[in-house]
């Protein structure tokens, strides 16, 4: 019997990091279309807020998540 | 000759069958938090999960070179004990359906295999050691691992988001969930269905159908893409209860970190060459979440319960494999018996379901009957709701009446007609049709 730690080590450890960056990545996201909008509605009421630096990151960090799901579609087809 | 057509028929119904259960056993898997949360109704969830997981079935072309993947020698396994195998793998996820506890259906598997092979060749024939690397490590790391990684993502998301409006960002959660679960199906369709496939071109090379090494025919991967992707349509709505509301109960923000971490094990687990039951890893990352977030709980008595059933899969469904296996080797009559006993067995347990039917209507509701579908095992088998209420309409409720009406002797064709409804019986007859020309 021969259990292989490296593995199961690998595998915690992938898991733990790409679940987390993810989840934190796309809250971001989230986090930045609702500023973003909360920008637009300060604008609309006359004040001056930044609207397109949130929606940039925002989108960004949207892309990197779809890339990750490609990159997971892609290790299911290989 | 006339003899080995037959039994290979009912492997290759059996084989369909347990398709169709882990199938609908493992929806929950995908779909439960997805539910639970709001992000799809559920029958939208079914209905994507099963699209998703037909896709799967023909995503990949390599199809699992063993059953076990090492657990039993297979060099010179017998029809019948992969027969015996699938009537003890069946039986149990039937079983844990009815008490709406998510279980691995490959290590039910695996112990219908055990429990056959041992019967048939003795215990020489089970690779210990390959026992505890496969099955019982992974069944303590899987839910560690993906809980770990989702009670972390879970507090980190809520961190970051904490000054912004739930409302608002609710959606976006949802959204994401969503995603997660679509590669949790996709990932299952293409593991969980080339298992069946591997099996039934196991049975076809072993009845000297098919020649050693072969890819399986088009038929074969129809036939399984579809059985598991009916199963998955039917839904497990016990199961994904238990998962989506029994275990804890999940915010947007929970639901996401948790489908997430589901998916990155899974996939990760299937890279990386550790593999984990799809089961445990989702039931982990669901009770992570659960943790994950302040002031929330998880209901560690569903979870025990949950927690045993994983413990008992392997000797369970490895008794009923045994048993199966020892009827099996009588001949001719025992393997009709012991189809016979399974459809009885099936038609028992979907029964007793219908005392407490769990549906698409009732799946998230905070009390299903006066004792809940959270009551102990007893309970779902002795309460007495009086009135057994109407069946839903079409195949299913059509399959109890045939299972009665069933003679032994043609009850393997007709189990798969009244489990599976038509397509799969379309299939079963192209079975039969294109599995001729191949013998010549």
């Amino acid at each position: 019997m021969k259990i292989d730690w490296a593995a199961l080590g690998s595998v915690f450890g992938v898991s733990l990091a790409v679940t987390v960056a993810l989840v934190g990545l796309f809250t971001l996201g989230i986090v930045g279309l609702s500023k973003q909008e909360q920008a637009r509605e300060a604008q609309a009421a006359g004040g001056s807020a930044a609207a397109l630096p949130a929606r940039v990151g925002a989108y960004a960090c949207f892309a990197l998540c779809a890339g990750a799901v490609a990159y997971g579609i892609s290790l299911i087809v290989a | 000759m006339e003899h080995i057509t037959l039994l290979l028929g009912i492997v290759i119904v059996t084989a369909l069958v347990f398709d169709f259960t882990n199938g609908f056993h493992d929806t929950a898997n995908a779909m439960a938090t997805t539910i639970s949360t709001g992000a799809l109704k559920p029958k939208t969830a079914v209905a994507m999960s099963a699209v998703l997981n037909l896709v799967g079935a023909f995503l990949s072309v390599e199809v699992a070179k063993t059953i076990s993947g090492g657990i039993i020698n297979e060099d010179g396994l017998k029809t019948e004990v992969i027969f015996a195998a699938l009537v003890g793998a069946i039986l149990w996820n039937l079983l844990t359906w009815l008490l709406g506890l998510p279980s691995s259906s490959s290590h039910a598997l695996f112990g219908g295999l055990i429990g056959a092979a041992v019967m048939s060749m003795g215990w020489s024939s089970v690779n210990g050691g390959t026992v505890v690397t496969k099955v019982l490590l992974p069944a303590i790391a899987a839910p560690l691992v993906a809980g770990i990684a989702a009670t972390l993502a879970t507090r980190l998301t809520y961190k970051i988001s904490s000054r912004t409006d739930e409302k608002a960002t609710s959606k976006g959660y949802r959204a994401g969930q969503i995603a997660s679960a679509g590669l949790v199906s996709l990932a299952h369709g293409t593991n969980d269905a080339q298992k069946t496939m591997g099996i039934i071109t196991l049975a076809l090379i072993t009845g000297g159908v098919l020649n050693p090494g072969a890819n399986p025919p088009m038929w074969v991967i129809v036939s399984a893409g579809v059985a598991i992707a009916m199963g998955t349509y039917l839904g497990g709505w016990r199961i994904i209860r238990t998962m989506g509301k029994g275990l804890t109960e999940l915010a947007p923000p929970q639901g996401f970190a948790a489908q997430t971490s589901a998916a990155t094990a899974i996939l990760a687990s299937s890279h990386i060459g550790f593999s984990l039951s799809t089961t445990q890893v989702c039931s982990g990352a669901v009770m992570g979440a659960g943790l994950g977030r302040k002031g929330g709980v998880v209901r560690w008595s569903t979870a025990t319960r949950m927690f045993v059933a994983w413990g008992l899969t392997l000797p369970a469904a490895g008794l009923v494999g045994a048993g199966a296996e020892l009827l099996t080797k009588q001949g001719t009559w025992g393997i009709a018996t012991t189809a016979a006993l399974l459809i009885g067995g099936s038609a028992v347990i979907w029964q007793l379901s219908r005392r407490q039917p769990v549906d698409h209507t009732n799946v998230t509701a905070d009390e299903i009957g006066s004792a809940g579908a959270d009551a102990e095992p007893a309970g779902v088998v002795t309460t007495a709701i009086a009135a057994v209420s109407p069946p839903p309409a079409g195949p299913v409720a059509a399959a109890t009446e045939a299972i009665k009406d069933t003679a032994a002797g043609t009850a393997a064709a007709v189990d798969v007609r009244t489990t599976i409804s038509p397509a799969p019986a379309a299939s079963a007859t192209a079975v039969a049709d294109s599995a001729r020309p191949a013998t010549v």
